[in-house]
């Protein structure tokens, strides 16, 4: 097995306030590994960090081997990492059909449409709303609709932002479902940050466990449910805040 | 009659008034700045227009396009050289630098075709038709014909082509367009290039009308009063605030005392911030980022 991803002692500050210090990890080819971690812990800050949203002040970011740290992340997704962000950030007033073609915008191959059958078999609910403008739709249906987008780039490596948050259980449960399914049927490699430490080890084959920007726990997916602090801090404790949109850009947006 | 003589001057006018507001709106929309350079594009356009059909004496289509191929150059080298330097940088400093433009603009035309006004050499300049009583003048049909045909073309470009599909999506939610690798900076570029050919576009529609000279930019203040009647965010909407503040700015010529007709966009401005604060089309496109 080889490291499709790997970060090495990543450091991402904002403004004066270090974010991460000094993450290293790895994803492997074909593996879905999560990310553990309270409100705040820096796991939207890595994720970024790994797109190229934010720069990292140290530390390398890998994938494939090469050096993709403070890219521009439209550079970065066409290497092939889809992202699914915190809060789906849809196009609100794009169609879902719109939406989901702006996910292949950077394809030039003549798969597109295949493609977009294929999304709407694995979201059979989005079929409903194709000439419908993206904002009319629910949470759960726009959290489909944001991973729908990121299969539509083809993705090798697929991000993935609290993609529980907010939804009920049993559609939790069948985002699990489907994260499990992309990763076995369309070989899509999995990096899941969640607060919803369940369903993250469930889904996982390896995990990490962040706090204050640091990861202070590693282990396969088994191990860690297993382990008495994830037991008592994460899987007994479930209610996750709303939490209010934080942006941040480094220099790379006019916001 | 005479209403009617003051409505087909007030809707042309109102076009190109709406052009302008349409340029403003569209670099808003994408980058959330203003460009209060955009009147001066106009009258930059129309100097280039003058240079291909007038000196160089190309025939007008020709020249015509031609010069929209030179401002969407220009375009792109502003974004280039000027705006993208200063991304990060606060809000009211990119102000004041599209404003600092907007002189050198207006200096850098004088020097090169100076101050004297001109007239462009359109085709079918000083052709009239009389309709009844009306007087029908063929500068004013081109610019009526040439901004729904513009406008047409806009609403194809945004609708169905890829391109511009993406342009919106940018406008939308522009961390978003950048995950699914849209290329969002050269979007930009091009954002600036299809508002500096609308405003090429604008200069050389009022350009039989009204004469061309370095100070001509300076319809682009109402334009902006006409954008944010429109509701500033609507591409209709400018349309829309433009042909307003056009047909009201005529109108309160003839029925006003002197001098309401020069601030009557103004004053149509403050009236729309009171009654209706987010303008004409405000409620069809709220911007969630
Ligand atoms: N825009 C911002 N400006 C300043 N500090 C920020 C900003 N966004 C996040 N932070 C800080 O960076 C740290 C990590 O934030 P981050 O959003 O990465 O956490 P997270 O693990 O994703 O949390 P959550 O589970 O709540 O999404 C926090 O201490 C937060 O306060
Ligand atoms: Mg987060």
């Amino acid at each position: 097995m080889t490291d499709l991803l790997e970060l090495r002692n990543i450091e991402t500050y904002y403004g004066p306030i270090m974010a991460i210090r000094g993450v290293s990890m790895r994803v492997q080819e074909g593996q879905i590994v999560s990310v553990l971690g309270a409100n705040g812990a820096g796991k939207t800050t890595m994720l970024k960090t790994i797109c190229g949203a934010m720069d990292p002040q140290k530390g390398t970011v890998r994938y494939q081997g090469r050096e993709i740290q403070a890219r521009d992340p439209d550079w970065v997704a066409r290497l092939g990492i889809g992202h699914v962000p915190e809060g789906r950030e849809i196009f609100p007033f794009l169609t879902v059909d719109e939406n989901l073609r702006m996910g292949a915008f950077s394809r030039r191959d003549g798969e597109i449409n295949r493609d977009l059958e294929l999304v709407y078999t694995y979201f059979p609910a989005l079929k409903n709303f194709v000439k419908q403008a993206a904002h009319v739709l629910s949470g759960g249906e726009q959290q489909m609709l944001a991973i729908g987008r990121a299969l539509m780039l083809r993705p090798q490596l697929m991000l993935l932002d609290e993609p529980s948050l907010g939804l009920s259980p049993l559609l939790v449960q069948e985002i699990a479902e489907i994260i499990t399914r992309l990763n076995k049927e369309q070989h899509v490699t999995v990096l899941l940050v969640e607060q919803n430490a369940r369903m993250a080890l469930d889904v996982g084959d390896f995990g990490y466990v962040m706090e204050v920007g640091r990861i202070v726990m590693e282990d396969t997916c088994e191990r860690l449910k297993n382990a008495t602090d994830i037991q008592e801090f994460y899987l007994g404790m479930k209610d996750q805040g709303v939490r209010g949109r934080r942006r941040w850009k480094q220099r790379k947006t006019w916001r | 009659m005479e209403v009617i003589q003051l409505l087909i001057s007030g809707i042309s006018q109102g076009c190109v008034y709406g052009l302008i507001a349409l340029g403003f709106v569209l670099i808003y929309k994408a980058t959330e700045m203003v460009n209060f350079a955009q009147g001066d594009m106009m009258m930059i356009g129309a100097f280039v227009a003058v240079t291909f059909i007038n000196i160089l004496e190309w025939p007008f289509v020709w020249g015509l396009l031609a010069t929209i191929g030179v401002m969407a150059v220009f375009g792109i080298l502003l974004e280039r050289l000027l705006l993208r330097p200063m991304i990060g940088e606060p809000h009211f400093a990119v102000l004041m630098l599209t404003i600092g433009l907007g002189f050198i603009l207006r200096a850098v035309a004088g020097a090169i075709w100076g101050n004297e006004p001109r007239v462009l050499h359109a085709p079918y300049v000083g052709e009239v038709w009389r309709v009844g009583g009306v007087i029908i003048g063929a500068d004013n049909v081109a610019i009526v014909l040439g901004t729904l045909f513009l406008c047409g073309l806009l609403f194809l470009f945004f609708r169905f082509t890829r391109l511009g599909i993406a342009m919106q999506a940018a406008s939308q939610n522009q961390l978003a367009a950048y995950y699914v690798g849209i290329p969002v900076k050269r979007i930009f570029s091009l954002v600036w290039a299809l508002s500096a050919v609308i405003a090429a576009c604008a200069g050389v529609l009022t350009a039989p009308v009204s004469l061309i000279d370095p100070l001509m930019g300076f319809v682009g203040i109402k334009a902006f009063a006409a954008a944010i009647v429109g509701g500033f965010g609507s591409l209709p909407g400018a349309i829309l605030g433009g042909l307003l503040v056009g047909i009201v700015e005529q109108f309160a010529g003839l029925y006003l005392p002197p001098g309401f007709s020069e601030v009557s966009a103004y004053v149509l401005l403050l009236v729309m911030l009171m009654v209706r604060p987010a303008g004409l089309f405000a409620t069809m496109q709220q911007k969630k980022v």
